[in-house]
């Protein structure tokens, strides 16, 4: 093994979800099978896999973006701790499950409201209506988002007029505001520039203390630089997964070798 | 020989300019035909404000502007005559707020229905059935006024006349409804899907979605629909003179009969009155008065999507 320190044993970590079995079906096509794979609770678990791998499809099973649309299918289950709900199941609100799961997309999606009405977003869907209490939250998330010196000037300014980093921060506020269990990010930084990027990975080290991530990413540099653990995906299958440095300085698996070091994909 | 050549290839590079040159003329024609097509409907503007102005001078040169401006009666016809506008554009504004106040929630609710709740299948069947409410001739409808709607508010509301605005204005508002719902539909389906998740990624029912950020991101074409039905409304005729009766009346109660701006032209311009009398010459100065309300609502309308534009 090519790490110095020895790392705890995966089975005694804490999970904090875990798929099982799970296959996922748009229509009649397949885009996953059959996945196995933990979630440790407070670590960063980053998704990698040439595009159309599966990789976001996964990720969006967690927070049930596909009961949006039409034609979606779920067979298996994601356990989510320390209840160990089903949070796949039928008898499962996907309202409920968003509740305590957040999700940053790829390009940052600002509500057209003001930056201070956009991270309070979630406070106000769930019925919050104390002034103190919201301005607290708000408050609270922009400086978890490393944006709060940046913007508490001009709380009230359209969120539209923000840069496209700033934008991005203002989305992780928003998803942080409600006090996630779980946060997803789906490619968060695509769209944004080096430096963006950069404020962006900082912030996902400063977060996983308080917080699982679940990212997606198809910058393998990043899964590096952010994970602890990396799950490199294809064709809906899971390949590999492990501690993100015995995956890339020493995969098992001869694909995810090939794919890391720039052979394929 | 070899310059004999050379004047060849000269000759042939040449024919290829000239060639060229042709086509360049052929895309110029084209050009200047769209361009013209283009004009005939600036033209037309133009041309109709330029009547307008002109007779309604000829009007304003025997009534004072402040008079038709201020005056309470309209009575062009009598031989002591009044010219107060506000007498046509009082009937003219109640049977719009009517209208609107029936086509404006519902067009909206319908809007947000078939955009954020119908399945595909419903919407596929709605769209069309509304259009072709569009499609339905204003005559139609002002009979329908008449004859159904005006009997039937008579049995809830005792003594109200077989003329009357309430009933004219419904109508109308159900007339203006698909107009609402339609443009409103298209600019909330031109929604980013990305908005919508990032809405329900946050716990939102498709309620709080729609409400809170689909609406607020359509706004402005949502306000562009309003304001097209309010024109609709003010510009609306036969369904207001078959229905809402013709006599001038200065009143914003909607239970009596009012003749509004349209009606009034359509009684004046069917011909009972000598070409070039000032009676007639009164149709110009409300016509006029038409257009610059409507000015207004299309100047408030184009300010609106400015300040409300999203761009994505």
């Amino acid at each position: 093994m090519s790490s110095k320190l020895p790392k705890p044993d995966l089975a005694t970590l804490p999970k904090k979800a875990e798929a099982r079995d799970l296959n996922f079906f748009y229509g009649q096509f397949q885009a996953l099978k059959n996945i196995n794979l933990p979630i440790h609770d407070r670590r960063v678990t980053a998704l990698i896999g040439p595009s159309g791998c599966g990789k976001s499809t996964f990720l969006r099973c967690f927070n049930r973006m596909h009961d949006l649309y039409r034609g979606n299918r779920y067979e298996g289950e994601i356990r989510f701790h320390p209840d160990n709900i089903n949070l796949l199941g039928a008898d499962i609100d996907p309202i409920e499950v968003r509740m305590r799961l957040s999700m940053v997309f790829q390009k940052p999606n600002p509500f057209p409201k003001s930056i201070y009405e956009n991270v309070a977003y979630g406070l106000r869907v769930r019925g919050v209506k104390k002034r103190s209490i919201i301005d607290e939250k708000v408050e609270e998330a922009l400086t978890g988002a490393a944006l709060w010196n940046e913007v508490k000037d001009r709380l009230h300014e359209q969120a539209n007029n923000l840069s496209g980093g700033q934008q991005q921060r203002m989305c992780i506020a928003r998803a942080l505001a409600s006090d996630p269990e779980l946060l997803l990010f789906d490619e968060p930084t695509s769209a944004l520039d080096p430096i963006a990027t950069a404020s962006i990975e900082d912030l996902i080290h400063q977060l996983k203390d308080k917080v699982t991530i679940l990212i997606v990413t198809h910058n393998m540099q990043q899964a590096a630089r952010v994970s602890d653990f990396t799950a490199y995906m294809y064709l809906g299958d899971l390949i590999e997964f492990g501690w993100t440095d015995d995956v890339f300085f020493s995969p098992t698996n001869k694909q995810t070798e090939d794919y890391i070091t720039g052979r394929f994909g | 020989m070899s310059s004999t050549a050379a004047a060849n290839t000269a000759e042939s590079a040449g024919n290829r300019m000239r060639y060229r040159a042709n086509r360049h003329v052929k895309e110029r024609v084209i050009e200047l035909v769209l361009m013209l097509s283009a004009l005939v409907a600036v033209f037309t503007t133009l041309g109709i404000v330029y009547v307008l102005v002109k007779e309604s001078l000829v009007f304003f040169r025997a009534v004072p502007l402040w008079d038709f401006l201020s005056d309470s009666q309209w009575t062009p016809l009598f031989t002591d005559a009044h010219f107060g506008i506000g007498v046509l554009l009082s009937g003219t504004l109640t049977s719009s707020a009517i209208a609107l106040a029936v086509a404006i929630p519902l067009g909206t609710v319908i809007a947000v229905y078939l955009s954020e709740f119908a399945s595909d299948r419903v919407r596929e069947i709605w769209k069309p059935v509304l259009e072709l409410l569009a499609g339905v001739p204003t005559i139609v409808f002002g009979y329908f006024a008449l004859f159904f709607v005006t009997p039937l508010l008579q049995r809830f509301i005792p003594g109200l006349p077989g003329f009357n605005l309430l009933s004219a204005g419904l109508v109308m508002g159900v007339m203006i409804v698909p107009y609402i719902s339609s443009i409103s539909e298209d600019a909330m389906r031109a929604v980013p899907m990305a908005l919508r998740e990032g809405s329900y990624a946050m716990g939102a029912t498709r309620l709080q979605t729609a409400l809170r950020v689909v609406v607020p991101a359509a706004f402005s074409g949502i306000a562009a629909a309003y304001i097209l039905g309010i024109s609709r409304a003010v510009g609306e005729t036969m369904i207001v003179a078959v229905a809402a009766g013709m006599q001038p009346n200065l009143t914003l109660d909607p239970t009596q009969p009012a003749a509004t701006i349209t009606a009034y032209i359509v009684q004046v311009a069917k011909g009972d009155l000598p070409h070039g009398s000032l009676g007639y010459q009164t149709i110009f100065a409300a016509g006029l008065t038409l257009f610059m309300v409507t000015l207004i609502f299309n100047l408030l309308g184009f300010w609106l999507r400015r300040r409300y534009r999203e761009v994505y």
